[in-house]
C-alpha cells in the first residue's frame, strides 16, 4: 500500500491562527483542505512537508453567502448551492468524481497542482527517467530545450471563474489582499501561482450577472483531468448585443487565462453562426496543447474550435443538450 | 518527534480509540488499526473508489481522509450496514442480481449507494451512474450493480411506506 | 436418477455473495498474523542492464529491518512453461524491464521497508533497450535471453493446413489486410497480496491472491528446493484476475523464503503500479491477413502471419503465440489455412495471458476483414458469416473437433435484438451498427506441463447432518466457480445449495485443479463434480432402495427428498437417506475426475486449441460518431452467447456484461503502452501510465446498456450441457465497435484501441483509414504441413518437399 511519509500535523480553529503558523514555519509547512491533490502528491513524494496545517476547523471559511464561496466549500456545496452561477456549477460538478468532490474544495481546485505525464508518476517511476525539470531533475521531457517547466494548470474551476470575472482573498499574518482569479496564475508549470508562501486562499467572490457556461473535453466520464476547459461568459444588452464577452481556456497551459481577443471581436456583436465560428478560431488559435497529458496532442488543438462553438451557441440558446451529454456523459453537468 | 496521536472517533455506531501515526489515513486505521478489512484499497491515490466509506454520512475515499481529521466524526463501513444477522437491502440486492462478482469493489460502492438512497430514495438509472461513477469496477460493466441499486431502492421505499 | 432440474438454470444467489457484500471475505491483503512481517521489493529503474553491485549493508542496519534478500539467495529460475523457464524471484545478474525485482527488504511494517529500500545501492552496467518486436528483429544483440529461437526471438513458428497458396491463387477475390492490436492488462482491483509463514508443523503455508494455486505449489517446490508435501499454498479469493494472477510472482517466492528464513509470518501488498509491472497482459499483436474467397462469398482460406511483443520474459507466451491463430479456424470454415506466428523478446514487462489469451487479437483483424468482404461482395455481413458457419461435430483444416455449434442461432438472435436488417447503412450518418462473432475454449485440452494425470479432481464428503462438503482445487476469482461447484452437487444430489459447502483452491486439502484459467473450471472441475456426486447418489439409492421399495436406479433425489420413481409417497427426507447409507456402507465420500478427450490432430504443436467444447459468441454494437471531432459514443450493445446451459443466468449474464465491458474498454481506451525518451538523452524506456487514473478503464457512466441473449443447446461434454462464458463474450465486442464506426461514417480504424483522434485523422485520410502500413521481414521458419481433414490427411505432419518460407 502506498503510504504517507511522517509529518506534524497542526488544525488551527482559525485564519489568523493558520497564518501565523505558516509564517512561523515557512516552507517546511504546507495547508490542506480537502487533501485530494496534496495527499496523493505526497505519496508519490512530490511534496514532503514536515507541517500540515489543516484549515478543515475553520469555520468561516466553509461559509457561502452572498456570492462570496469560503475555500474550504467543497466542490459538491458548490454544486448544490442555488446561488452558484452556471458555469461554476458545470464546471465544479465534472471534477474528478463524486466522491472526490465531497472532499475537494474550491480553494484547493483553485490552487490544484499542474500535472504532467512525467510528473504525476510514483519516485520510482520518476527516477528511471532520472526525473525531470519539476521535481528533483534538470530536463522538462515534454520538450527538452524548454527552460520553463510546461506542466498543465489543470483545474476546472479557475476558467469558468476567471470568465465570471471572480476575484479572490489572500491573507497573511502581514495583510490581506483581494485579486481577479486570472491574476493568481503565472505560466510556469513550478511557479504557477502568484500566492506567496505564507498566504492562505480564503474566498472567492463570484459575481451572478453573466449568462456562462463551461465545456470540459476529457476521455471518461469522470475521473479525468481536463484536457481541454472553455468557459464564457456573455452579458447581452437589450439588442440581444453582446455587452461584454470573457473566454478562459483551461488545460491548454500551465496557466488558465483569459482570450482577450475574442472578448473584444464579441463585443458588440449578435451570435450568428459566422461571428461564433470566427470567434471559436480566436479562441482555438490560443490553445497550445503540450504532449503531457492523456490524448493525442494535435487532436486536442484541433477539437478546441468545436468546443469554443459549443459554448458560443449554447449561450445563444441553441439546443446542445444531446451534444453536452454525449461528451460529459452526466445529466448533471447540463 | 515520531510518536502516535490518540484518536476518537465514532465507527458505525460505536466509539472507537486508537493510537495512531499522523501519516495514517482512515483506511490505514479502519484495516490496520480497528480490524475492520471490509474497506478495500486499489490504488490509494483517489483512483478508484474502493476505499470509500462514509464520512459523516457522505461517500469519501479513506485512502485520501488523514485518520487525525476524522477526530470526533462519524465513520461509517460495510460492516456496519446488515441490520444484525439480516443484510440491508442494498446488500442483499447486489449479491442477488449480480451487483458483485469478484467482490472487490463491492463495499465500497454499496457504501457509495447507501448514501444516494439516503438522500435521494427514487433515483432514476442516470443518477444512479452518476453517484457512482467514483467507483470502478472491472468485473461486472457496471450493469447489474444499476439494476441491484433500482431493487434495493425499491425495497426500502417500501419500507418506509 | 433426477426428473427435472431444481438448482440449474434458475438464478440464485451465490454461494459465496453474503461474504462479499458485508465485508467478511478475507482476501489475502485483509490476512495478517501476530508477529507479521512486511516485505517490499526494489524495483530496476533500468529497462536493460547487468547488475554489477549490490551492496544491502545500510539497508540490513536500518532499524526495523530484519531480512534483506537479493538475487543470491535464489539460485533457482521458475517459468509456469516448462519450455520458458526463465525467471528469478529477485533477478541475479540481468533485470529485463524497468519494475523487475531485484532485492526484497523484510521490515516490520511497510514504512520501514519503503525506507530501507532507498538504503539498497545497486550498480548497473546499462544495456540497450529493445522497445519493440521490429526493433529486436532488427537487433539480435544485445540478447535479452541467452535462449529461444535466435537473437530476439523467443518463438519462431508455422503451420500449413493445405496448400495455402494454390487455394488463394484459385480465389476470386484475395483480400490482404494489416491490423495492430496494442496491449492492454488485467487491472483488477485487487492488488496482489501473499501471506507466508510456517505452520504449527513447520510447514510452508502460503496465502496468496493466485489464480492457479497448483501450479505455484510446483513452482514454489521446485524454487525452493523443498518437497511439494511441504508446502501449502491457499489461494485467496480473488479480487478480479482476468489472467493476471495466473502466472506465479516473484513477491510470492520472497515471503515463501523470509518466512523459511525467519520462522515469522511475511506478508506484503504490491502497490498498483507494482501491479503494471507485473503485468502478464495482453500481447501487442501486429497481423497481416491474406484470406480467399469466392465471388459468391465462400472462404477459400487464410494465411495469417502474427508478430507478438512479448516483453522481457517467456510467461504463457509459448501458449500466447499458438493462440494468435489456432482458434481462427472455429467459427467459419477455412478449406486451408496457413498460421505464422512469432513472439519478440522486448525490454518491458512480460506479456502473458488477459482474457481470450491471444485470440482477440486475430479475432479482430478476422472479424473486420470479413466486414470488408461483405461490402466488397455486396454481402449483409450476417449472410457472410452465416454462409461460413462450422457445421457440428466436425473437423477444422487445422484438426481441431468443433463439437455444438450454436453460432448460427446467436447471429439470428442478436440480429433481431438490434434490429440490424433495418439499422445497417440505413442509419443516418453519424450513427452506425457493426457486427462481429467469436469462439472460445472450454478449457485447454492439455495441461501446462506435460502429464497423464487428471485436469480436475474432486471430492465430495457427506454425513449425516445432510451436509455436503465439495472439496475441489479450482479458484474463485469472482467469476462464480465456487457457486459452480455447489449448484452441481447440489442438482445431483438433489438438495439445496444452503446445505453444500465449498472448499476450494487449496493445495492442502483440496484435489488437484490445474487452476482458473483458459474458462476450464465450469467443464473440468464441473464434469469431476458430477462424476462425484453420481457416485454418491449411487450409493445413497443402493443403501435406501429396499426402504423404499423400489430399485436403486428408481431412486429419485429432489429438493432435499428421496423418493421412488413410481410412488413420490414412498419418501424420505434426504438428511435420513444418507443416515441410512452411512449406517450401511460407513462414512461417505466419493471423488470424481477428468481428463479431456483426446485431440484428433497428432502433428506437433496439436496441443494448443483442442478443447472438450467451444462458446460462441455475436454482437452487435451501435455507435454515434461526430465526424468534426471524432468523438465516440457507444449507445448500445446486443450480445448473444452459445452458453449450452446456463447454471446459474444471473451469474451467466453477469459473465457476459462484464466480457463485454472488458471488450468495450480494450475497444475505445485501456493501453499498456509504453515511452521512450529521446535515446540521446536517456535509455529510460518506461510504462506509461501505471495508475487507475492514466490507464483508463470505462466508468458507470461510459458503459453502455448490454441487451443478452442466452443461447442454450447443451452440450454432451459440459456437465448439464454448460459451456464457458466467461472469456468468450469479450472477443467480438472490438471488431464490432470497429465495423459500426465504418458504418457510421465510413473509416476504417484497423487497429486498437479506437480513439476519437484516429477517427478524425482517417476522415481526412484519402483511404479513410487508420492502421499499419507495413509487416516487416520476419523469418518465419519452414512450416509444418498437414493436410486437412478433407484432403486425405490423417492429423499427423506430411513429410513434402521442401517449401521456402513465406515472409
Amino acid at each position: 500500500m502506498l503510504r504517507l511519509p511522517w509529518f506534524e500535523h497542526r488544525a488551527p480553529r482559525s485564519v489568523a491562527e493558520a497564518a501565523k503558523i505558516l509564517a512561523g514555519e515557512g516552507p517546511r509547512a504546507m495547508l490542506i483542505a480537502g487533501g485530494t491533490d496534496l495527499l496523493p502528491n505526497m505519496k508519490r513524494r512530490h511534496q514532503a512537508p514536515q507541517v500540515l496545517i489543516s484549515v478543515r476547523k475553520i469555520e468561516n471559511l466553509k461559509a457561502v453567502s452572498n456570492g462570496t464561496f469560503g475555500s474550504a466549500v467543497t466542490l459538491n456545496e458548490v454544486v448544490q448551492n442555488p446561488e452558484t452561477p452556471t458555469a461554476l456549477r458545470q464546471a465544479a460538478v465534472q471534477v474528478a468524481t463524486p466522491h472526490l468532490r465531497n472532499m475537494g474544495t474550491l480553494g484547493g481546485n483553485l490552487c490544484l497542482d499542474t500535472r504532467c505525464n512525467y510528473y504525476n508518476q510514483t519516485y520510482e517511476w520518476r527516477k528511471a527517467i532520472d526525473f525531470c525539470l519539476k521535481k528533483d531533475g534538470q530536463i522538462c521531457w515534454v520538450a527538452t530545450a524548454s527552460k520553463r517547466c510546461v506542466a498543465v494548470s489543470s483545474t476546472d474551476t479557475a476558467p469558468a471563474l476567471i470568465a465570471l470575472k471572480a476575484k479572490i482573498k489572500l491573507v497573511s499574518a502581514k495583510g490581506e489582499r483581494e485579486i481577479p482569479v486570472e491574476a493568481l496564475y503565472q505560466n510556469d508549470g513550478i511557479d504557477y501561482l502568484s500566492r506567496a508562501p505564507d498566504e492562505i486562499l480564503t474566498e472567492v467572490s463570484v459575481p451572478s450577472d453573466w449568462k456562462s457556461t463551461y465545456w470540459k473535453l476529457r476521455r471518461r466520464g469522470s475521473f479525468d483531468f481536463p484536457i481541454l476547459g472553455v468557459a464564457a461568459a456573455l452579458r447581452f444588452n437589450s439588442a440581444n448585443e453582446i455587452e461584454e464577452a470573457r473566454i478562459a481556456l483551461g488545460a491548454v497551459a500551465s496557466r488558465p487565462f483569459l482570450v482577450e481577443k475574442a472578448g473584444e471581436f464579441l463585443k458588440g456583436k449578435r451570435l450568428t453562426d459566422e461571428v461564433i465560428a470566427e470567434a471559436a478560431v480566436l479562441v482555438a488559435n490560443r490553445a497550445k496543447p503540450m504532449d503531457n497529458t492523456d490524448m493525442d496532442l494535435y487532436w486536442r488543438k484541433e477539437v478546441a474550435d468545436d468546443f469554443a462553438g459549443y459554448a458560443l451557441r449554447e449561450l445563444r440558446g441553441d439546443d446542445l443538450r444531446e451534444t453536452r451529454l454525449k461528451i460529459s456523459r452526466q445529466v448533471l453537468a447540463a | 518527534m515520531r510518536h502516535n496521536i490518540a484518536l476518537r472517533l465514532t465507527v458505525n455506531g460505536e466509539a472507537a480509540e486508537a493510537s495512531v501515526a499522523p501519516y495514517k489515513t482512515l483506511l490505514e486505521v479502519l484495516r490496520e488499526d480497528l480490524g475492520l478489512t471490509g474497506t478495500k484499497h486499489g490504488c490509494e491515490l483517489g483512483e478508484c473508489g474502493a476505499c470509500t466509506v462514509l464520512v459523516d454520512g457522505e461517500p469519501q475515499l479513506s485512502c485520501l481522509v488523514l485518520a487525525l481529521e476524522c477526530e470526533e466524526r462519524s465513520v461509517q463501513t460495510i460492516e456496519g450496514l446488515a441490520r444484525g444477522p439480516e443484510l440491508h437491502p442494498l446488500q442483499a440486492a447486489f449479491t442477488d442480481f449480480g451487483g458483485s462478482q469478484c467482490g472487490y469493489c463491492t463495499p465500497g460502492v454499496i457504501m457509495t449507494a447507501k448514501a444516494l438512497l439516503d438522500r435521494n430514495p427514487s433515483p432514476s438509472a442516470q443518477e444512479i451512474k452518476e453517484a457512482t461513477a467514483g467507483n470502478l469496477c472491472r468485473c461486472t460493466g457496471y450493469n447489474q450493480i444499476v439494476e441491484a441499486i433500482e431493487d434495493a431502492a425499491a425495497k426500502l421505499r417500501a419500507e418506509a411506506k | 436418477m433426477k426428473k427435472r432440474l431444481d438448482v440449474i438454470g434458475k438464478s440464485r444467489r451465490r454461494v459465496d455473495g453474503r461474504a462479499k457484500v458485508t465485508g467478511a471475505l478475507r482476501y489475502a491483503d485483509d490476512l495478517s498474523m501476530p508477529r507479521m512481517l512486511h516485505a517490499k521489493l526494489l524495483r530496476s529503474p533500468h529497462p536493460h542492464a547487468v547488475i554489477k553491485e549490490i551492496n544491502t549493508e545500510k539497508a540490513r542496519k536500518h532499524p526495523g529491518v530484519h531480512l534483506v534478500l537479493t538475487g543470491k539467495d535464489f539460485p533457482i529460475p521458475f517459468g509456469i512453461m516448462p519450455v520458458s523457464v526463465d525467471e528469478f524471484p529477485l533477478a541475479p545478474e540481468r533485470v529485463r524491464y524497468v519494475g523487475d525485482p531485484l532485492a526484497a527488504v523484510i521490515a516490520k511494517d511497510e514504512q520501514t521497508a519503503v525506507e530501507a529500500l532507498g538504503l539498497i545501492e545497486a550498480q548497473y552496467e546499462i544495456l540497450k533497450p529493445i522497445e519493440s518486436p521490429q526493433q529486436g528483429l532488427l537487433n539480435p544483440e544485445p540478447r535479452i535471453h541467452d535462449y529461444g529461437e535466435q537473437g530476439n526471438i523467443h518463438r519462431n513458428q508455422s503451420y500449413e493446413f493445405g496448400d495455402i497458396e494454390e487455394s488463394l491463387r484459385n480465389s476470386d477475390l484475395v483480400f490482404e489486410d494489416l491490423f495492430f492490436y496494442e496491449g492492454n492488462t488485467h487491472l483488477p482491483m485487487e492488488q496482489q497480496a501473499s501471506l507466508a509463514f510456517l505452520d504449527q508443523d513447520g510447514k510452508l503455508q502460503i496465502s496468496s491472491s493466485t489464480q492457479n494455486p497448483h501450479y505455484l505449489h510446483r513452482q514454489l517446490a521446485r524454487v525452493l528446493q523443498i518437497p511439494e508435501a511441504r508446502i501449502r499454498v491457499v489461494a485467496t479469493p480473488n479480487g478480479g484476475a482476468f489472467g493476471g494472477k495466473c502466472d506465479p510472482g516473484g513477491h510470492e517466492f520472497v515471503v515463501s523464503k523470509a518466512a523459511l528464513i525467519l520462522g515469522r509470518p511475511v506478508k506484503i501488498g504490491l502497490t498498483r503500479e507494482e501491479v503494471f509491472y507485473v503485468h502478464r497482459g495482453r500481447h501487442p499483436v501486429l497481423m497481416k491477413m491474406k484470406t480467399g474467397v469466392t465471388k459468391d462469398g465462400k472462404l477459400t482460406g487464410m494465411h495469417l502471419q502474427t508478430l507478438l511483443d512479448g516483453g522481457g520474459y517467456g510467461s504463457h507466451g509459448p501458449a500466447s503465440t499458438f493462440y494468435t491463430g489456432v482458434l481462427t479456424p472455429v467459427t467459419y470454415h477455412y478449406p486451408r489455412f496457413k498460421f505464422d506466428a512469432c513472439r519478440v523478446f522486448t525490454n518491458k514487462p512480460a506479456c502473458g495471458p488477459k482474457r481470450g489469451h491471444g485470440t482477440p487479437q486475430p479475432r479482430f483483424g478476422q472479424e473486420v476483414q470479413l466486414d470488408k468482404i461483405a461490402e466488397k461482395l455486396g454481402i449483409d455481413p450476417a449472410e457472410l458469416r452465416l454462409k461460413n458457419l462450422v457445421k457440428e461435430n466436425s473437423l477444422t483444416a487445422s484438426w481441431l473437433r468443433v463439437g455444438s455449434i450454436g453460432l448460427e442461432e446467436c447471429i439470428r438472435k442478436v440480429t433481431e435484438m438490434s434490429g440490424w436488417k433495418e439499422k445497417r447503412g440505413k442509419l443516418p450518418r453519424g450513427r452506425g451498427v457493426g457486427l462481429a462473432c467469436s469462439t472460445y475454449m472450454c478449457g485447454a485440452g492439455v495441461a501446462i506441463y506435460w502429464n497423464k494425470l487428471p485436469h480436475s479432481g474432486v471430492q465430495i464428503l457427506l454425513d449425516r447432518s445432510g451436509t455436503v462438503i465439495v472439496y475441489c482445487g479450482a479458484t474463485e476469482i469472482g467469476q462464480g466457480s465456487d457457486d459452480v461447484l455447489a449448484a452441481i452437487a447440489a442438482e445431483t444430489l438433489g438438495v439445496d445449495t444452503s446445505v453444500v459447502r465449498v472448499v476450494t483452491g487449496d493445495t492442502g486439502i483440496t484435489p488437484v485443479d490445474l487452476g482458473s484459467y483458459s474458462s476450464r473450471v465450469t467443464i473440468m472441475a464441473g464434469n469431476a463434480a458430477v462424476q462425484a456426486a453420481e457416485r454418491l447418489r449411487a450409493s445413497v439409492a443402493g443403501a435406501v432402495s429396499e426402504t423404499l421399495g423400489t430399485l436403486p436406479d428408481r431412486v429419485v433425489f429432489s429438493q432435499g427428498k428421496v423418493y421412488a420413481a413410481e410412488d413420490p409417497a414412498r419418501a424420505m427426507s434426504f438428511v435420513e437417506a444418507v443416515a441410512i447409507a452411512e449406517a450401511a456402507l460407513g462414512t461417505l465420500s466419493a471423488v470424481g475426475s477428468y481428463s479431456p478427450p483426446k485431440a484428433p490432430g497428432r502433428y506437433k504443436g496439436a496441443g494448443v486449441g483442442p478443447s472438450p467444447a467451444y462458446s460462441f459468441s455475436a454482437c452487435i454494437v451501435e455507435t454515434e460518431v461526430d465526424e468534426r471531432t471524432g468523438w465516440i459514443h457507444v449507445p448500445k450493445i446486443w450480445i448473444a452467447h452459445d452458453i449450452g446451459r446456463a447454471l446459474n443466468p444471473v451469474l451467466a449474464r453477469g459473465q457476459v456484461i462484464g466480457g463485454v465491458y472488458m471488450g468495450l474498454g480494450e475497444a475505445l481506451m485501456e493501453e499498456q503502452s509504453f515511452r521512450r525518451l529521446p535515446e540521446k538523452l536517456s535509455g529510460a524506456l518506461v510504462h506509461r501510465a501505471p495508475s487507475m487514473l492514466d490507464y483508463k478503464s470505462l466508468t458507470s457512466l461510459d458503459m453502455p446498456d448490454v441487451e443478452v441473449a442466452l443461447i442454450e443447446d447443451p452440450d454432451p461434454n459440459c456437465p448439464y450441457g454448460a459451456k464457458e462464458v466467461g472469456q468468450g463474450p469479450l472477443l467480438p465486442v472490438m471488431p464490432a465497435v470497429a465495423n459500426a464506426i465504418y458504418d457510421a461514417v465510413g473509416v476504417r480504424i484497423d487497429e486498437i484501441p479506437i480513439t476519437p483522434d484516429k477517427v478524425l485523422k482517417a476522415l481526412e485520410q484519402k483511404d479513410k483509414r487508420v492502421g499499419p502500413a507495413s509487416f516487416p521481414s520476419v523469418p518465419y521458419p519452414k512450416p509444418t504441413f498437414v493436410l486437412p481433414p478433407w484432403e486425405g490427411g490423417d492429423g499427423n505432419e506430411e513429410k513434402r518437399d521442401a517449401k521456402a518460407a513465406v515472409v
